[in-house]
């Protein structure tokens, strides 16, 4: 299976221009729906949604709370490398751009996750640059096994994998895999991707599928708002998770809403997607798709994460670095050294603090892992 | 009316509704929702507990003379949720597992089969075995089989405060099934705790309804004065519901009382 085809056949059925052709009615007759359509999605993402945002809202923190509760769960990012091969055009890991390249030891990595630990975070997210020869999926096993250390969730965030390798970092204990197609629009992916082995376009979108098969227990999209059409991207990716839940009920899929960030490099972004769009994403992928966990990074500033919580958001970052290293001893070159550039650097205790003076509970473990060998002859 | 109790896993009961611990903005709330409630069992995920935890720990804020119910929550299947029942009794969680195998992330209803598998290995290893299942008649006895300590059918998906859809299948479990009944999930109101008590269940769980209350701790008064109240509905017996009105002045009174 793969959601490839039935991109096409959206694309045919839901065509951009629709988005202005529905009406305040169609937005209410979505919003009443037991269960939304792929129809009912575009009509909550269109124009006429604009003036039901309140309404919307009220729905969607309704929808939030009675599936997940006040509760939001915490993780980090934890870059082990920033080596990379691609020519993305938009990203400050291209490989032509002067960096200062690294990667981290098991040494480093142990250290790292120990000063990450000592925060309090149990869920890791684990990134490097798409460079196989330098951080292949041996190293990603050796940097879990030593990660598991500290850590009963580990994610990754790498480049796409074939089913045997997500196999075989399930069997490592990693249980979570983030995959971002940047953009739906297989010809802009062509031009944003101009070199480098992610221009493989259909082997990235199917790669969330791959891992899914593989025995991961969250799989977690996204597309980068503002590479291409905002509003055609942002319906793909729900009907991109829509199609994974049905196809892989087994695994728990969640959705990330990134917008682009500045960057080394002097790339722009085709669109700028407005906080008010970014909400009605939020909102309308809440309401299409109720039980979807919902992550928002530090790549968006304090006061607007704090103030779209209640909206559908069920997962955050926090105590960010996107530089290589720099947990352990603070040497990090955010700087020279990151992917882009964050929007709310409050460590984990300031974030936890936020998130309570708004009734939230930050929860920190949310797995316990259950390898071949725990528990047994208990 | 004597002390009406019941027994579960060998342990004397007297309240009815057992609550949960997941959904709340602040863990604080939970020793006064159990107060509240006069709830005895509460049911924890595994997956949440941290012993370790320097950022505060749900177990912290259970009241030590609750019956501990830790829940497999996240299992996929009867290996996984037999893994995590003996993970939580290593850790000090105690004999009582909620059996939750789920592998359906998009309506979160619970698998038969493999819960029947785990129940019997677990219950094998000495495990109290509350089983979360759909309201089936065939996966009730399998189940007894298996040796559970109870049934827990749902009333409703979870979560969904949809209240008891399952009326008629939950009956019938009553009915037929030799172990304590007790309405797992669904039940969004006090009113519908009140139905499945009158209806002869053992016991509710209920855990969203009162965690994602404005006021938690005065729902879970609400829901505890309900279970009483359709429990002793239920003792009392109610009369029996008529199709026709029972009329006042009858038609075959002549005959005198001979009929």
């Amino acid at each position: 299976m793969s959601f490839h085809p039935l991109i096409a056949a959206y694309a045919e059925g839901l065509p951009d221009a629709r988005f202005d052709d529905f009406t305040e009615q169609d937005v209410r007759r979505a919003m009443n729906r037991t269960t939304a359509t792929a129809e009912d999605f575009m009509a909550l993402m269109s124009p006429a949604a604009s003036s039901l945002i309140e309404e919307m809202a009220q729905k969607a923190s309704r929808l939030t709370v009675q599936h997940f509760g006040k509760t939001v769960s915490l993780f980090t990012p934890l870059y082990l490398a920033n080596f990379c091969t691609n020519h993305c055009v938009y990203c400050g890991f291209n490989c032509t751009n002067s960096i200062h390249r690294s990667k981290l030891t098991l040494e480093e990595v142990d250290a790292e996750g120990a000063a990450i630990a000592a925060t309090g975070l149990k869920n890791l997210l684990i990134l490097t640059g798409d460079a196989p020869a330098k951080t292949g999926v041996d190293y990603l096993e050796a940097c879990t096994r030593v990660l598991n250390r500290h850590f009963p969730s580990v994610s990754i965030e790498v480049f796409a994998l074939t089913e045997e390798e997500y196999a075989r970092l399930v069997r490592a204990g990693v249980d979570g895999m983030t995959m971002f197609q940047e953009t739906y629009d297989e010809e802009l992916y062509a031009v944003l991707h101009p070199k480098g082995p992610k221009r493989d376009y259909r082997f990235r979108l199917d790669a969330p599928e791959r891992a899914c098969r593989a025995g991961m227990r969250v799989v977690n999209i996204g597309a980068l708002l503002g590479l291409g059409d905002w509003r055609r991207d942002a319906l793909l990716t729900g009907l991109h998770a829509a199609y994974l839940m049905h196809e892989y009920p087994e695994t728990d899929i969640a959705v990330s809403l990134p917008r682009m960030r500045p960057h080394v490099g002097d790339w722009e972004p085709a669109t700028i997607v407005s906080d008010r769009d970014m909400v009605q994403f939020l909102m309308a992928l809440r309401l299409f798709l109720p039980r979807v966990g919902i992550t928002i990074s530090t790549r968006e500033n304090a006061e607007f994460r704090e103030n779209i919580l209640p909206l559908g958001v069920t997962r955050m970052s926090a105590g960010v670095s996107t530089a290589v290293g720099g947990h352990a001893d603070g040497t990090g070159d955010e700087e020279n050294t990151g992917q882009f550039d964050i929007s709310d650097a409050r460590g984990v205790d300031e974030v936890c603090a936020a998130l309570r003076a708004k009734g939230y509970q930050p929860v920190f473990k949310d797995w316990e892992p259950i390898f071949e060998t725990a528990g047994e002859g208990a | 009316m004597s002390e009406d109790t019941f027994e579960i896993g060998g342990r004397i009961l007297s309240s009815r509704l057992f609550t949960g611990t997941g959904k709340y903005g602040d863990d604080s709330v939970i020793p006064d929702v159990c107060q509240a409630s006069g709830s005895e069992v509460i049911t924890v995920a595994l997956r949440r507990v941290d012993l370790e935890s320097a950022t505060g720990n749900v177990m912290d804020f259970i009241p030590k003379h609750m019956q501990l119910l830790p829940n497999t929550s996240g299992a996929r299947t009867a290996d996984e949720a037999v893994r995590i029942a003996r993970l939580a009794r290593a850790m000090g969680c105690g004999d009582w597992i909620k059996i939750e195998v789920i592998s359906d992330n998009r309506y979160l209803l619970p698998d038969g089969f493999e819960t029947v598998k785990a129940t019997e290995i677990l219950a094998k290893e000495g495990f109290v075995v509350l089983p979360y299942v759909n309201a089936d008649l065939y996966v009730a006895k399998a189940l007894v089989d298996a040796g559970a300590a109870a049934v827990m059918p749902l009333g409703a998906p979870i979560g969904t405060n949809r209240g008891l859809k399952t009326r008629e299948m939950v009956r019938i479990l009553i009915e037929e099934i030799d172990l304590p009944i007790v309405v797992d999930a669904g039940i969004g109101r006090p009113s519908e705790a009140c139905e499945a008590m009158e209806m002869g269940a053992d016991a509710v769980l209920v855990n969203t309804a009162i965690a994602t209350a404005s006021d938690p701790v005065m729902m879970a008064r609400a829901f505890g004065r309900a279970v009483r109240a359709g429990r002793e509905a239920y003792l009392s017996g109610p009369g029996a519901k008529r199709v026709l009105a029972d009329a006042s002045s009858p038609l075959t009174g002549f005959l005198g009382g001979a009929a």
